[in-house]
């Protein structure tokens, strides 16, 4: 073990790229993930029949085929069919924002629909423009309803980075693998990258409660002190994302 | 270089990726199982009186459920070698989402009206025999749907069992493509596989949701 923490030292500066890749992984996945979220969901409740129709066959299509499937299809099958070569950290990126971008438009499309009736018709009855409705009345009280979802979402795509690993992108579990093989310390080493992961997402949930906190700061909701540390509950995703 | 899309190998392909796919079918099945029989037990588990039962229990389930799933693979793999990969694989899936279904046991569990819970005790019925009678029959046909969309998503995330060398679709695609250069189709059959398998049962789950109210 001790053998283990000596080689981690010595490794510490490809253990801190390996870092930064995931996170920048991580990051630019959930960014795309949350502009592809907004487009798809406000597509899926336009009056167009043509713009549903498109925002559900993409969303379908990228909830339907496996995520592990899409990465590979991008790195493998993507080159020899388009001519384009990625990098395998965009592919990740590309992969985790299409995926878990299809998963927050339900998210999107949830929240949307359960701002009560009422608060259209006001908006409509003060004459606001579409866009100043959507902006001033709708979106803010969804968001409020949409973070916990949303952060559910974005640990799960943290979750999903370690694919990165086997397109050899030198993300954190590459690092760690390398020190393992080093080493042959097999328990600590895995132990080691799930403190990593589990510090990560905790970091991430933390991050986003207070997101929530002053969102519901902006609408006038209570929130106690307490739910700033709080963790996640697994329950709320699949109830408001609706089916898997 | 663009060679556009072989459908000899397409077709060549095919027949191993579906002899592949019924192992993917089958993890999914056991992994749903054990999920689905550990949730109830930590759900019911996480009701314990003490505190000392109920706090491990919450911490373990937290730390397991924010750690990725894959490294969890390749270290259990790692660690039981003697064990077939498959075993290994379907325990962590089934454990993996365990922790998720027992959230949504939990839920179903509080869901059930509390004047039942009294008129147990009114009855003075065990407490065996208040969950086994009463309670859980009421709290399981809630979260049916919810079990259900669990299901779907460990099937599309059995691609990682490919990892640590279970013979799935995803291995027998890498494989494939592999030997005979044909990356293109392989994944690409396997992608639309997935899509046609998962497709009609989220609709069904949908079907089921909306009948029962949700």
């Amino acid at each position: 073990m001790n053998d283990f923490f000596s080689a981690f030292a010595d490794d510490l500066p490809q253990l801190r790229s390996g870092l930064w890749v995931t996170l920048e992984a991580t990051v630019l996945g959930a960014l795309l993930a949350l502009f592809l979220s907004f487009v798809l969901g406000l597509m899926s409740i336009s009056r167009l029949l043509l713009s549903r129709g498109v925002s559900r066959v993409v969303v379908e299509f990228f909830r339907g085929t496996s995520l592990y499937v899409q990465l590979f299809w991008l790195y493998y099958a993507m080159p020899p069919l388009t001519g384009y070569e990625l990098t395998p950290l965009l592919c990740g990126v590309i992969a985790f924002g299409l995926n878990y971008g299809a998963y927050g438009a339900e998210v999107v499309r949830g929240a949307i629909n359960s701002v009560p009736r009422a608060q259209y018709e006001a908006a409509v009855a003060l004459n606001m423009t579409p866009l100043h409705r959507m902006r001033k009345v709708i979106l803010p009280q969804a968001w409020v309803q949409m973070i916990p979802s949303l952060t559910n979402l974005l640990i799960q795509l943290l979750k999903c980075t370690p694919l990165l690993w086997l397109i050899s992108a030198a993300d954190l579990m590459t690092a760690i693998e390398k020190l393992r093989t080093r080493t042959g310390e097999t328990l600590t080493a895995y132990v080691t990258l799930l403190a990593c992961y589990f510090v990560l997402a905790y970091a991430l949930t933390l991050l986003m409660n207070l997101l929530e906190r002053s969102a519901k700061r902006r609408l006038g909701l209570a929130s106690g002190g307490g739910s700033l540390l709080k963790s996640r509950s697994a329950v709320t995703a699949p109830a408001a994302g609706g089916a898997r | 270089m663009n060679e556009g899309f072989d459908w000899n190998a397409a077709g060549d392909a095919l027949p191993l990726l579906l002899q592949g796919f019924k192992v993917t079918l089958l993890a999914t099945v056991l992994g749903t199982l054990v999920a689905a029989v550990l949730g109830l037990a930590i759900a019911v588990a996480g009701r314990a009186p003490t505190r000392f039962v109920t706090v491990p229990v919450k911490v373990v389930m937290e730390f397991i459920r924010s750690t990725p799933l894959l490294v969890q693979l390749v270290g259990a793999a790692a660690l039981f070698t003697s064990v077939e990969p498959l075993t290994v694989g379907i325990v962590v899936l089934g454990i993996h989402y365990a922790t998720y279904t027992s959230e949504v046991y939990r839920a179903g569990i509080d869901g059930v009206p509390k004047g039942q819970w009294e008129a147990c005790r009114a009855l003075s019925m065990s407490s065996r025999r208040t969950w086994q009678a009463v309670i859980l029959p009421q709290a399981v046909r809630n979260v049916l749907p919810a079990l259900g969309n669990y299901a779907i998503s460990m099937f599309k995330e059995t691609p990682f069992l490919a990892v640590i060398t279970v013979q799935e679709m995803v291995f027998e695609a890498r494989k494939y493509g592999g030997d005979h250069f044909a990356y293109t189709e392989v994944f690409t059959l396997a992608g639309l596989i997935f899509l046609v398998a998962s497709y009609p049962t989220s609709l069904l789950m949908r079907k089921l949701e909306k009948r029962l109210g949700h």
